[in-house]
């Protein structure tokens, strides 16, 4: 059990080392939500108001979750799906042979996976303060961590089960368009969900990212349309689903 | 059967036990099955402690099959196999704690540099700090990488990425090290350098090496023992120069400008030479030590007063053992396999 703790921890480390390394990765993947916050705070900013969104509330504080959200969502799953990368580039072996369990393997990458998310999530939080977001709580900001690790978690837990069903890397634009850009939309990132017609509310309200963005907007903004409870709890079964599902998967596709 | 002599030995504590606790590795009836393709089909094969053992053949002869079972990455069908005592499909901890890979297609990570690379692997055998940093020292001056160290791998050339592939599957101090086509697309120059570090390695560290290769001068050059694989099944095993000595004699290659019919005449008498041949101007004799029979033979020409143009020696190689036990060509053989396999494996090694 030691060893697998030094195990998953040096696989972490690995990730971090390339994820630093890897300067254009970082700028080009906190690029897509910094424009959507910037460009949709200051277009609505102050002068429209948004029915939906509680009073005295801007809508960059209402928008900087969301975003945080979504950078949570693509980088998780991007980072689950990397696996690939590893396939195709042969050092996927390199960490089969080694003694290591299976599951270190999962949670080191899941770790991994994790803290690349929340780093981009944070200049995300940061530029939305910037941009005029209410300054939240440090209590808050702690609980917010709490969401963005489980957010993250069950995403990477989503990559890593695509990334046992493909060979390659050139199903993901298929999956990027047609399954995580959808998340996205339908998880009231952008605006709130009582906009939907009911039979699209349906969809969000099996989303889990929804109560990641739901979750997120009470711990930093104080404002939610759940409870509190019912995020983390739809969002630990998701996590835990998605994880173990991801770890299964990765395990039996990687005997062969 | 093999098998069942091995238990029931070490149940009667008889004295073969010391036999088998030589093998490194042990096979018995090892069968791997794809679908109806039989890919591995009942090796029985036992690897001594130190040897380099050579498993050569075309390409889907199986060699790889057989290393991805006795590495944990496939399990056996049927059969068994043991890796330092411990089963490949039971005990695959143990066995990953013995072994070290290096794989047929590079297993680096191209972001992390040389140093860093052979770190992580340290760090995933349990290796601690101080320990790691010493060894990574050795294992680089192994493999003379040690100026290279902390460049990127993606800035190392095709040899050097072997090279230090090599180096860390030496990093953990495994007992045995198993090598899939080490020099598959290298240069003629950087595969003897590949070859001096193997042997460097087994000699000054003692580990066992078990190699695949379609190389034949490879297998000559590396190993103690070569076992002959082909569809799956390993049809000769013996050390190179005992296997080239059943092929038989050497044969020397006489061109004669005329008075061939003399000279042919007057060796009959020699006993040294088994039998003779000729065709157009052409005279072919087998003998053994062909090297020391040639002035002999030149001196007997001189004798006949013919005058000879040119002399040609054939010693036999791998090659035409290979012929002899699978009928075929290594190279013919290789084009009935999967071409487009070879060449993508050729085209992921960058030069």
């Amino acid at each position: 059990m030691k060893l697998d703790l030094f195990a998953i921890y040096s696989i972490w480390l690995r990730e971090m080392l390339r994820f630093f390394r890897l300067k254009s990765r970082l700028i080009g993947s906190v690029g897509a939500p910094f424009f959507f916050l910037a460009f949709l705070g200051m277009g609505f900013g102050s002068s429209t108001t948004i029915p939906g969104i509680p009073r005295g509330i801007g809508y960059v504080s209402f928008l900087t979750p969301g975003i945080i959200g979504m950078t949570l969502l693509f980088s998780a799953t991007f980072a689950g799906i990397s696996v690939l990368w590893d396939r195709q580039f042969g050092f996927l072996k390199e960490i089969m042979v080694a003694p290591v369990s299976r599951i270190a393997i999962v949670l080191g990458r899941t770790a991994g996976g994790v803290t690349t998310a929340i780093l981009q999530a944070m200049i995300i939080l940061l530029s939305g303060m910037a941009l005029g977001m209410i300054v939240p709580s440090l209590q808050g900001f702690i609980l917010s961590l709490v969401f963005m690790i489980l957010i993250a978690s069950t995403f990477v837990g989503m990559g890593l089960v695509f990334a046992s069903q493909m060979e390659d890397m050139s199903g993901f634009s298929l999956i990027m368009n047609f399954l995580i850009f959808p998340l996205f939309f339908l998880s009231g990132a952008l605006f709130p969900l009582d906009r939907f017609p009911s039979v699209i509310k349906i969809l969000a309200y099996i989303n889990p990212l929804t109560y990641g963005v739901d979750g997120l907007r009470y711990s930093l903004i104080g404002a939610g349309t759940f409870s509190l409870s019912l995020d983390f709890v739809v969002l630990a079964v998701s996590c835990a689903v998605m994880l173990g599902l991801g770890a299964y998967l990765f395990d039996i596709s990687e005997v062969k | 059967m093999n098998c069942i002599t091995i238990a029931i030995d070490l149940m009667n504590m008889s004295p073969s036990i010391a036999a088998t606790d030589d093998s490194a590795i042990s096979l018995c009836g090892l069968t791997k099955r794809f679908g109806d393709v039989v890919a591995v089909d009942s090796v029985d094969l036992e690897i001594a402690k130190g040897e380099i053992l050579g498993l050569l053949g075309p390409n889907g002869a199986g060699k790889t099959t057989i290393i991805k079972m006795l590495t944990t990455m496939l399990r056996p069908t049927e059969g068994e196999a043991r890796v330092w005592g411990h089963n490949v499909a039971k005990e695959r901890n143990e066995v990953r704690s013995s072994i070290g890979v290096v794989f047929q297609d590079t297993s680096i990570d191209n972001m992390l540099t040389g140093r860093e690379n052979l770190d992580f692997h340290g760090r995933m055998y349990g290796m601690d700090g101080s320990l790691r940093k010493k060894r990574i020292d050795e294992v680089l001056e192994l493999v003379d990488l040690t100026d290279k160290a902390d460049i990127k791998m993606e800035d190392y050339s095709g040899g050097m990425q072997r090279r230090l592939e090599i180096a860390r599957g030496l990093m953990h101090h495994p007992k045995v090290l198993f090598l899939d086509e080490p020099t598959l697309g290298l240069d003629a120059q950087t595969r003897h350098y590949i070859w001096q570090y193997i042997e460097k390695m087994n000699a000054r560290e003692g580990v066992t090496i078990v190699l695949t290769t379609h190389y034949m001068e490879e297998a000559d050059y590396l190993c103690d023992r070569v076992a002959i694989v082909d569809n799956g099944r390993i049809v000769a095993l013996d050390t190179p120069k005992n296997l080239k000595d059943l092929i038989g004699a050497d044969t020397i290659t006489l061109e004669v400008q005329s008075g061939g019919d003399t000279l042919l005449q007057s060796l009959k008498s020699v006993d040294w030479i088994k039998s003779t041949a000729t065709s157009n101007g052409t005279i072919e004799l087998r003998v053994d030590h062909a090297q020391a029979r040639i002035p002999e033979v030149m001196i007997e020409a001189y004798k006949n007063k013919v005058f000879i143009k040119s002399v040609g020696l054939h010693e036999p190689t791998l090659e035409d053992v290979f012929l002899k036990f699978t009928g075929k060509k290594i190279r013919e053989a290789e084009g009935a396999g999967n071409p487009m396999r070879a060449m993508s494996m050729m085209h992921r090694r960058k030069g």
